[in-house]
């Protein structure tokens, strides 16, 4: 059970890291907005991974609430910038 | 009197529901939403200043498994000054945007930003502090793509870009305080919060963050196209208010959470970073060819400045000196958020009059709004920190810290960069004496040059002679 | 809340409210222009006479006003602020009066009228400052003031003149503030105190006192044009006369000797600064500006150049009296502040006259004008023998009492020569232009003559005031022994410094 718990925690932040790396190191806008996404998903595995309180207690709800809003958040950012990134194709055929 | 900070946050979100709703009356709501929240951020300020610390816990649960609205002298001092500029801009605003279409899509994403503004300033939550952070951020690039030009999409991607980034860094730190110390409360944390590798990482981790979205040198890249091809307004508010939210979260996070935690050396890396913003920010502002380019280099500059403060904070010990250059710090962000802002929109009226911003080309339109270069004058006059400003009080208390401490190197770097900030002012008040004929009037759009007047006025005479009760009000604290 | 705690902010008011309220008027309204500057300037007046008496009687007059911890503004008139702001006030009377006339038909006189009431409350401010911190921000708002004035005609030399002095005055400015803030870490909040504070110091601290010592003093010497800081003072030559007369006998240059005075009297300490060793160097750094700004005089053709660097020497004679340890050099350095004032705005509104009225710039295009403008002429000539030294015009008392403090100080061996030296040259390049003015033959056709209707030689308004002046300059001299001239007041700041 523990080494679940660890293992969870791990591939969190690896996803994090790898979402980081892709977007420090990518071109394209679509691919480092796909990354931010990524990385957002790892650090919420890390919280998911935080709420567990043992076998035997029910799981910490606060990072489970943390984890929809940051969903919610991430959803709305990757909107804006999709439009953004569309209006920008755009404009730059239109020039 | 405590529901004055849900009225803070309340007012302007249901503004720009009502502005989203009723556009044909949206710059009506707006004005009356823009006033009656600054009299409400006033009210809070004397609230503070005769009560003390303000406290709201919202649905009435109690602060670790709710959120809690917390109000010190920072955050109230923060917040009337955001209260005045977003006022003026608003009054601005309304007369620059001559388009119906663009001006009903921009007043619901302005009261949201002034929203999203209140709340993260009275946040004492640090998950709060996350989504309001990002409800900042996406509302400040939805305003800045509003031109719609290629150059002002690419910017305001760049910035939404940069500024999630920062964001997703900084929920890795607030996961990781809660995954060591089960609370998100930021007065509990303030407590329990001891050196360690949680604590280290934490701090790291949210700090990089933080300066993504401050633009400290050498993470400032987005800052400069961003705020140079938004409209004046946004500009205005991008450079005056957005980045001191930001800044505002370290200093929390710096000087009252992780209080335990900071090593001197890191502290020194902030001065370091700051210093080298300082020299580089001037230096190209000096060299900038548009006005708006060069407001916005010498916001990098100026906050580089702020940064100063944080090795002298750190060296200090606890007492009337450091308390005396926490003031100084507060004053210097005050100070530049009244001046930057009044700074754009002067900028505003230039380059709706002729076109451009270009400074060599701006003899003819400098001279023909001498209200406007007034503006401008005083507007430099804080950024320079000559007396009377509030930035002249900053600057004397940054010094007097730096020789206190023993800490030289700064005191160099400081007096370079007011040498640069005075080239690079005059440098654009020159072309105000020419010998263009001069206008019958001094004020040729009331409506327009009033508002810059009115902010560069506070940072100079008002902040310069009236500075005192900043210090007083800081003494209120959590 | 007394009248005595708001008289020294009044003083500084009434001029500024009017400089602020003319901002905001229409370009025509010439008349209310012309009645909020005078009235400023008489009111200002009466409230200098009342402090002037109070003063003499030991009354305190005090304004303090805290801007943040350990900054305190204050604003206190002792017997030297009420020397520095009579003089001011008095030629800002007659600068007013004048400026009005030279700028008939200018345009920007609004801009031009409220920077020059800042600038005057600046200078009173400064004058009237109670510490450190208060000094320099008049300083700074003194530098801030004069700009637009140095720049004002807005043509591309007027530009580059006063990008240069701009240059030099920040720089120098901040200097003053760097030392200035050291100097408050180290003592705590300065106060100007007759003898001066800083030699209860412990000595580990004297050697940061040198080096601030060296910061401040170059700080206000780019002001007070010691060399080599002097260079921005010819380039501003291109500002319209008034601005030269009240530059340069009142306002900056005079606020650099002024600061440098407070600074060695009454924040140093004379004896102090001389036990350091900062005294002699000041000495010599003032005698070789005196020798400097008077050689460059003798080449100068353009006449308000001349005079320009005429004043860089002749400043630097406030710097010597200062640098000559005992009372009675102290007196003539300090009573120069007012006689240099006097004589070179005199000189300054002559020469503005010879421009305005006939076009002449150059001394070489003076031939004969004494004939065609004879009272001009004559303030001019008197000016100039009050500058070279020759009684009765005031010039004389300043230079006997250096010569005779540096006797008494054991200093004469190298102040008498630099006194001759200066003198002898003064000789040099004002006695050519009073020959050519009076004693050669007009020439047929003047460089840009205008045609007046009046009687006059020219405007009355141009001429009252360096007749005025002109005669002021006189009595000073003339009546130096009486109780209520100059020399009894710089006697009574000596006595008061030394504690006599």
């Amino acid at each position: 059970m523990l080494t679940a718990h660890w293992l969870y925690g791990l591939s969190g932040c690896l996803i994090m890291a790898l979402g980081l790396r892709a977007v420090l190191l990518n071109d394209s806008l679509l691919q480092r907005i796909i990354a931010l996404n990524v990385m957002g998903t790892g650090v919420f595995m890390i919280l998911i991974t935080i709420a567990y309180r043992g076998p035997d207690a029910t799981p910490d709800p606060i990072p489970h609430a943390l984890v929809l809003t940051g969903i919610v958040v991430a959803v709305s950012a990757t909107a804006l910038a999709l439009t953004l990134i569309r209006r920008l194709t755009e404009e730059q055929d239109s020039d | 009197m405590i529901d004055i900070l849900i009225w803070l946050v309340a007012l302007p979100l249901a503004g720009a529901l009502a502005a989203l709703l009723l556009p044909r009356y949206a710059t009506a709501i707006v004005i009356s939403t823009a006033i009656a929240t600054s009299i409400s951020a006033a009210a809070l300020l004397y609230a503070v200043a005769t009560h003390g610390v303000m406290l709201y816990e919202i649905g009435g649960w109690p602060a670790g498994l709710g959120i809690a609205l917390r109000a010190d002298g920072l955050a109230a001092l923060l917040l009337t000054m955001s209260a005045l500029v977003l006022l003026a801009s608003s009054i601005y605003a309304g007369a620059y945007f001559r388009e119906n279409l663009l001006r009903s899509r921009f007043w619901p994403l302005w009261l949201l930003l002034w929203t999203a503004l209140n709340a993260l300033l009275l946040s004492g939550d640090l998950f709060n502090l996350y989504v309001t952070l990002e409800l900042l951020g996406l509302s400040a690039v939805a305003l800045a793509s509003l031109a719609g030009k290629t150059a002002a999409m690419q910017a305001a991607l760049r910035y939404l870009l940069v500024g999630l980034l920062g964001s997703m860094l900084f929920l890795a730190g607030v996961t990781l305080i809660y995954a060591g110390y089960g609370t998100l409360d930021m007065a509990t944390l303030s407590r329990v919060v001891a050196a360690g590798p949680i604590a280290w990482s934490a701090l790291a981790l949210m700090t990089v963050g933080l300066l993504l979205k401050t633009a400290l040198f050498p993470l400032h890249f987005w800052l400069p196209p961003a705020h140079a091809s938004a409209p004046a307004p946004v500009s205005a508010v991008l450079s005056a208010l957005v980045v001191k939210a930001t800044f505002y979260l370290v200093m929390r996070l710096w000087l009252d959470i992780f209080s335990e935690v900071v090593i001197p050396q890191v502290a020194s890396l902030l001065g370091i970073l700051g210093a080298a913003a300082v020299l580089w920010g001037s230096w190209q502002a000096l060299r900038a060819e548009r006005l708006k380019l060069l407001a916005a280099y010498s916001t990098v500059a100026q906050l580089g400045y702020l940064f100063l403060f944080f090795p002298l904070l750190q060296a200090l010990p606890a007492g009337a000196a450091r308390d005396a250059a926490m003031g100084g710090l507060v004053i210097l962000a005050l100070s530049h958020g009244l001046a930057k802002s009044g700074l754009f929109l002067a900028i505003g009226i230039i380059q709706q009059r002729s076109g451009h911003d270009t400074i060599r080309d701006l003899d003819g339109t400098a001279q023909r709004l001498p209200a406007t270069t007034f503006a401008i004058a005083l507007s430099g006059t804080a950024l320079i920190g000559l007396p009377p400003s509030g930035a002249f009080l900053g600057k004397w208390h940054l010094l007097s810290a730096a020789f206190s401490a023993g800490q030289w190197l700064w005191i160099i770097v400081i007096m370079i960069g007011t040498l640069l900030a005075a080239a690079y002012t005059f440098r654009v008040l020159g072309h105000a004496f020419g010998q263009q004929p001069y206008p019958r009037h001094p004020v040729t759009i009331a409506i327009e040059e009033w508002p810059a007047l009115i902010l560069t006025a506070f940072a100079t005479i008002g902040l310069g002679l009236a500075g005192a009760p900043v210090w007083q009000l800081l003494k209120v604290s959590l | 809340m007394n009248f005595d705690t708001w008289l020294p902010l009044l003083v500084v008011v009434s001029s500024l409210l009017p400089g602020l309220v003319m901002f905001f008027l229409d370009e025509g309204s010439h008349r209310l222009r012309t009645v909020l500057n005078m009235s400023g300037a008489l009111i200002k007046l009466v409230l200098v006479g009342i402090i002037t008496w109070g003063v003499f009687h030991q009354h305190i007059y005090e304004t303090r006003w805290t801007l943040a911890p350990g900054l305190e503004l204050v604003l206190h008139a002792d017997t030297l602020s009420v020397l520095f702001v009579i003089l001011s006030t008095v030629l800002w009377l007659v600068t007013t009066v004048y400026a009005i006339a030279y700028l008939e038909k200018s345009p920007h006189r609004s801009r031009f009228f409220g920077f020059f009431s800042i600038c005057v409350s600046a200078t009173v401010g400064l004058a009237l400052a109670g510490n450190l911190l208060t000094f320099v921000l008049f300083y700074e708002l003194l530098t801030l003031s004069t700009y637009p004035l140095v720049a004002h005609r807005g043509s591309p030399e007027a530009l580059r003149g006063a990008r240069t002095y701009l240059a030099y005055t920040l720089t120098g400015g901040v200097l003053l503030f760097t030392g200035t803030v050291w100097l408050y870490s180290i003592a705590g909040p300065i106060s100007f105190v007759e003898g001066g504070t800083l030699n209860q110091l412990h000595a580990d601290y004297h050697p940061q006192l040198r080096v601030i010592f060296l910061l401040m003093i170059t700080g206000l010497g780019v002001k007070a044009a010691l060399v080599p800081l002097h260079g921005w003072l010819p380039q501003a030559m291109v500002a319209p006369a008034p601005v030269s007369a009240l530059l340069h006998a009142v306002a900056v240059v005079k606020a650099g000797a002024f600061g440098i005075i407070r600074v060695v009297y009454d924040v140093y300490g004379v004896e102090f600064t001389h036990e350091l060793g900062l005294l002699t160097g000041l000495g010599i750094i003032a005698a070789i500006t005196i020798i400097y700004g008077s050689v460059k005089a003798l080449s100068q053709d353009n006449l308000k150049k001349r005079l320009a660097y005429s004043t860089v020497s002749q400043v630097s004679y406030i710097a010597l009296g200062i640098a000559i340890l005992g009372p009675v050099g102290t007196i003539g350095g300090i009573v120069h502040l007012v006689h240099q004032g006097v004589m070179k705005i005199t000189l300054f509104f002559t020469a503005g006259n010879y421009a305005e009225t006939l076009g002449i710039h150059k001394v070489s295009e003076m031939d004969g004008v004494g004939l065609r403008m004879p009272a001009t002429t004559l303030a001019f000539s008197v000016g100039a023998l009050g500058m070279i030294g020759i009684p009765p015009v005031a010039g004389y008392v300043s230079k006997w009492y250096l010569a005779l403090g540096s006797l008494e100080a054991g200093m004469a061996w190298w102040v008498m020569p630099v006194l001759v030296t200066s003198s002898l040259l003064n000789a040099a390049y004002f006695l050519p232009i009073l020959y050519r003015a009076w004693f050669k033959q007009p020439v047929t056709e003047w460089p840009n003559e205008k045609i007046l209707p009046a009687r006059f030689e020219t405007q009355t308004a141009l001429l009252w005031p360096p007749l005025i002046t002109a005669a002021l300059a006189v009595a000073a001299g003339l009546f130096a022994a009486s109780p209520y001239s100059p020399l009894e007041w710089a006697n009574l700041i000596a006595r008061r410094e030394y504690g006599l």
